[in-house]
């Protein structure tokens, strides 16, 4: 099985989403970002607004419309910092 | 009276859980960010105006966190005793201090003295919101920056009179029983050097360049720093009404026994008294009735 990143994505008020995924997506300020398991250290600031994509083992995806985000990236996983996080619906992140 | 108190009591009550639970679920954050300014301020060179002390400070900024309502016992109090004794201190080390107030209470209590308050946010002392925290650092990060090219007695280039540090007033939450009010400062920012043990740091990549990510980091972390320091408050004081409206409704029960008895016993005086009356006249009539 292959490897897995686990992912926080925390807003201010609460921790959003928790768990484990195989590849992050986001938009940082430089350009659009995939992050898999064992990507180099990084720190990001996510563009405004920017959408958070996280792909689940499943095949399934969850959304998240971030403002004010940033991105860790660290060997222990991936952290979404926001201001705020609303979740998409799947239909619209198609 | 009782049931108002004890209801208050309750209400209180049930604003520590939500509140607690509010500060509870900003730890994951407050942690988050930490972790991130730490591997970030050991990566590159921190030369940012919110992390270096200014030469020579002539304006403190006082941010005083109370309360909207009355009833909490000592708490505003409490807290604007702090950040009075902040304050003599600042004077006398020669800082002239700027107060920002939170909260109806503490607006209230420098109004009536008629002391400048640079500016004041009533409203969400309960409840607040992480917007909340947001409008207030703003305006903070706003006034500090204007600080920056202050001149002595006056204002510098840009002609804001801005302040040159920054402390923060509010209530610690340690148990349903003690809060206390503290004082800290949080700006600038000292940056902990910690020497770690594992050697190599992580090298990180920077999505912009680190200077411009500190840039965009330091003020959401100082936001971040009010919003803590508001939801504790919001703890701090609902367990103070709490404790106060608990005592309320003691008092209330105490009085209410106190009375009750001081009424049942003059209403068995009175129902003596008429007995020993009507006895001593039945009596009467009974002699006079036996003579004749």
């Amino acid at each position: 099985m292959a490897q897995q990143l686990h992912v926080e994505l925390v807003a201010v008020e609460e921790k959003v989403w928790s768990g484990e995924a195989e590849m992050v997506v986001a938009r940082t300020t430089e350009g659009e970002l995939g992050v898999l398991p064992g990507h180099a250290p990084l720190l990001g600031q996510l563009a405004e607004p920017g959408q958070v994509r996280i792909k689940l083992p499943g095949g399934e995806q969850v959304s998240y419309e971030v403002a004010g985000g940033f991105l860790s990236v660290s060997d222990q996983g991936v952290i979404v910092l926001a201001e705020s996080a609303t979740p998409v619906s799947a239909a619209q992140s198609r | 009276m009782k049931k108002i108190t004890k209801a208050m009591e309750l209400v209180a009550t049930s604003r520590i859980a939500k509140a607690q639970a509010r500060v509870e679920a900003s730890l994951p954050y407050a942690r988050a960010i930490t972790g991130v300014l730490t591997a970030l301020a050991s990566n590159a060179r921190i030369d940012h105006p919110l992390l270096t002390p200014r030469e020579r400070v002539r304006r403190a900024g006082v941010l005083l966190v109370t309360s909207d309502r009355g009833l909490a016992g000592g708490y505003s109090s409490n807290a604007i005793r702090t950040a009075e004794s902040l304050i003599a201190r600042l004077r006398a080390d020669g800082k002239e201090p700027v107060l920002y107030v939170i909260g109806r209470k503490g607006v209230g209590f420098y109004r009536f003295r008629d002391r400048p308050i640079e500016a004041n946010w009533t409203g969400f002392s309960e409840q607040p919101s992480f917007a909340d925290a947001r409008t207030v650092g703003e305006t903070l990060i706003k006034a500090f920056s204007a600080g920056a090219d202050d001149v002595d007695g006056g204002a510098g280039a840009d002609g804001v009179l801005g302040i040159d540090e920054l402390h923060i007033v509010y209530t610690e939450f340690h148990s349903l029983m003690t809060q206390t009010p503290v004082a800290k400062i949080i700006g600038p920012m000292q940056v902990e050097d910690r020497p770690r043990s594992e050697g190599l740091l992580p090298a990180y990549e920077f999505e912009p360049e680190a200077e411009a990510l500190l840039d965009a980091l330091l003020p959401k972390y100082i936001n971040t720093r009010i919003y803590a320091a508001l939801i504790e408050s919001a703890a701090s004081e609902s367990a103070a009404r709490r404790r106060a409206m608990k005592s309320a409704t003691d008092n209330a029960e105490d009085m209410i026994e106190k009375y009750t008895r001081e009424m049942n016993s003059a209403r068995q005086a009175g129902i003596t008294q008429e007995i020993s009356e009507i006895v001593g006249g039945a009596n009467a009539l009974a002699a006079s009735g036996s003579e004749v």
